[in-house]
């Protein structure tokens, strides 16, 4: 029973983190109604900019985390302008295809300047030792959870309170209507890939102190796109409540299914399996809005 | 379009044929001598090249059926590759069956593959889709290694070549022949596919499924068959694949090459056999550029130049063709052509 409550605590806190990286990738589906396929890059990207960081250079946590925003910033604001505007308008593949070869190129990239190898910071982020009763919470858990809650809140606030998050809230309601209204429509994009930019690398950050850093990171993408089919392409509130459950999930599958298999590694396609099977028999998801086609 | 002033068809039958002039049959002839007698000049090296491109072909012949076609996007073509060539490595191996028995049972096992997979596209398409087609590779992927006793798992497998009679195709140039045939072959049913009932119910399906359905075409039925099709190419390739390294292991069939597949089909032009031949000799050849130059770049910036060279070249290329030519290189063929059509007095539209 222990053992139960230990790993749904951990993957409670895991979950935290796929609905992080999942909502940059709602935030831009919403608004611009582009699926991105590079989002398990930013984390890979925001894994190794922890590390020059906080390793490579010695900064402090927080100085950090605000420089690798600042670069994450850049990078949505780079990737917007020249990647995806060009394709405004076109079909659904070749925007697809886009992110997909962004992936690659940012793959590349990652490779070239971090040359791939696998790094690790454990233990430079700030410790933090929580035990209630016999169950412990480990510390990267810990972290990983209040940053996640933190950054969930404050876009819920960006979101509910500024401009920007008014004017993208109507873009992913009504493009139409947005642009007659005299909303620029390329800066909500910009807004929103800059936002999963942001994200992505702060999930990234948190999964790098939890289990290193090496191009295998970015199949947290993966994961992510299994939160937001699980629930609901376009719902935030939907990714965050299926990746806390797919997080526990995955636990539990680890912890209860692995040791039977004599490969083990069930609990490493169990997401896809997950999204299979809400593929199958729900493809709108938990919380998702049914879209009604007409000819 | 892209014929010359002089020419004129009087009934449907010219209209519909694939070769309208002689000028066509005729380049077409020239090029498959060429083919044909190619191997006997050229250094192995770029014979290998060519069976590589072969293959690749076969493949992105199946994934255009499918994706360029159909409209069925598919990141999860390596892994019915993967079906292909372990059923057909099982086969020889295990069962001690010949090549040219196990080639169609490999074809037809994938086509299955691929009619499972593809059960998900009867009520979801686009993103949704190529999520389904991701987790159908990773699923084919870790059976094959769960299933040890029958795939050799993680350790792979050797495989027989295919032989005739006493003449064993283990030369460079004797697969490449036999793998060239196999192109040909593929091309040819590839252009009359499309051009049947079930071509064209897929580029209605491709264009708008609902007023495809509303139309009388089964959805059901076609998509299936789209999947079938496609996969069928895929085991071709796959079993190919296998039977000219002589080994099948995990590690042939990694996951971003279903991406390539997709970049090739990009790069050619969707929805055009020529696109998929010219996409699949485009990229080929882009990596051998890149395997040549990566030792280079790697002594004047850094050790893992070359391995990020090739991830950065290919995914710029498709990055430059969505944006600059988004209907690919068969299109940029067929402006050229159209060009010199009226050359020298082309006139502007």
């Amino acid at each position: 029973m222990i053992f139960l409550i230990q790993l749904l605590v951990t993957g409670f806190a895991l979950g935290m983190v796929y609905a992080l990286v999942a909502i940059g990738f709602v935030i831009i589906l919403k608004c611009s109604n582009v699926f991105n396929i590079a989002q398990g890059h930013f984390v890979l990207i925001g894994g190794y900019l922890g590390y020059t960081f906080l390793v490579t250079f010695g900064l402090s946590v927080w100085v950090s985390l605000l420089f690798s925003v600042g670069v994450a910033i850049l990078l949505g604001l780079l990737i917007e302008r020249f990647a995806l505007r060009p394709l405004i308008g076109q079909p659904e593949l070749a925007v697809i295809m886009m992110t997909i070869a962004l992936a690659s190129v940012l793959e590349g990239f990652v490779t070239l300047i971090w040359g791939a190898q696998y790094k690790t910071y454990h233990g430079v982020l700030p410790t933090l030792n929580l035990n209630l009763g016999q169950i412990s919470i480990p510390s990267e858990s810990l972290i990983g959870l209040i940053v996640s809650i933190v950054a969930v809140g404050i876009f819920a606030l960006l979101f509910r309170y500024t401009k920007i998050g008014l004017a993208m809230r109507a873009t992913a309601e009504d493009l139409q209507v947005v642009q007659s209204l005299g909303i620029k429509a390329t800066t909500v994009y910009a807004a929103s890939w800059i936002i999963a930019c942001v994200v992505g690398v702060i999930g990234g950050i948190l999964l790098g102190g939890v289990s290193g850093v090496s191009i295998p990171l970015a199949e947290v993408g993966m994961k992510a796109f299994a939160v937001v089919l699980l629930g609901g392409a376009n719902s935030i509130g939907g990714a965050i409540v299926a990746g806390v459950i797919l997080g526990m999930l995955e636990n539990v599958a680890s912890g209860y299914l692995d040791p039977l298999l004599p490969g083990g590694g069930l609990s490493q396609i169990f997401p896809f399996l997950v999204m299979l099977i809400v593929l199958i028999f729900r493809p709108y998801g938990l919380f998702g809005m049914v879209r009604i086609e007409r000819v | 379009m892209g014929l010359r002033s002089e020419t004129f068809h009087e009934n449907y039958a010219q209209d519909t044929a694939i070769y309208k002039t002689r000028l066509h049959s005729g380049a077409l002839f020239v090029f498959l001598v060429l083919l044909a007698v190619c191997p006997l000049f050229l250094s192995d090296r770029i014979v290998t090249i060519m069976t590589m491109i072969g293959i690749a072909i076969i493949s992105v012949h199946g994934l255009n059926i499918l994706t360029g076609y159909s409209g069925q996007i598919s990141i999860g073509h390596v892994g019915f590759m993967a079906v292909g060539a372990y059923t057909s490595a099982f086969l020889t191996v295990h069962w001690g069956w010949s090549f040219w028995a196990a080639l169609p049972c490999a074809a037809l096992a994938a086509g299955i593959a691929g009619l499972i997979f593809g059960l998900p596209s009867l009520k979801i398409k686009g993103f949704y889709l190529i999520m389904a087609t991701i987790a159908a590779h990773f699923i084919i992927i870790w059976l094959i290694i769960q299933l040890r006793d029958i795939t050799g798992g993680t350790d792979g497998m050797a495989v027989p070549k295919p032989r005739v009679g006493s003449f064993v195709f283990d030369s460079k140039a004797s697969f490449y022949y036999l793998v060239m045939t196999i192109a040909c072959f593929a091309t040819l049913l590839a252009v009359n596919i499309v051009r049947t009932r079930a071509g064209r119910a897929f580029v209605a399906i491709r264009d708008n499924d609902l007023a495809a359905e509303v139309m009388g075409i089964s959805l059901w039925s076609y998509k299936l068959q789209a999947f079938f099709i496609g996969c069928v190419y895929a085991g071709v390739a796959g079993a190919l694949l296998v039977h000219y390294f002589g080994f099948a292991s995990i590690d042939q069939f990694p996951f971003m090459d279903s991406v390539w597949y997709l970049g090739m089909l990009i790069v050619g032009g969707m929805g055009s056999t020529m696109g998929a031949i010219l996409g699949a000799i485009f990229l080929k050849l882009l990596d051998e550029l890149v395997t040549f130059f990566g030792p280079i770049l790697s002594a004047f910036i850094a050790a893992q130049a070359a391995a990020s060279m090739a991830l950065i070249a290919r995914g710029l290329v498709i990055i430059i063709f969505l944006i600059i030519e988004p209907r690919g290189l068969a299109h940029l063929w067929g402006s050229v052509k159209a060009y010199f059509k009226l050359w020298p007095f082309s006139h502007e539209e």
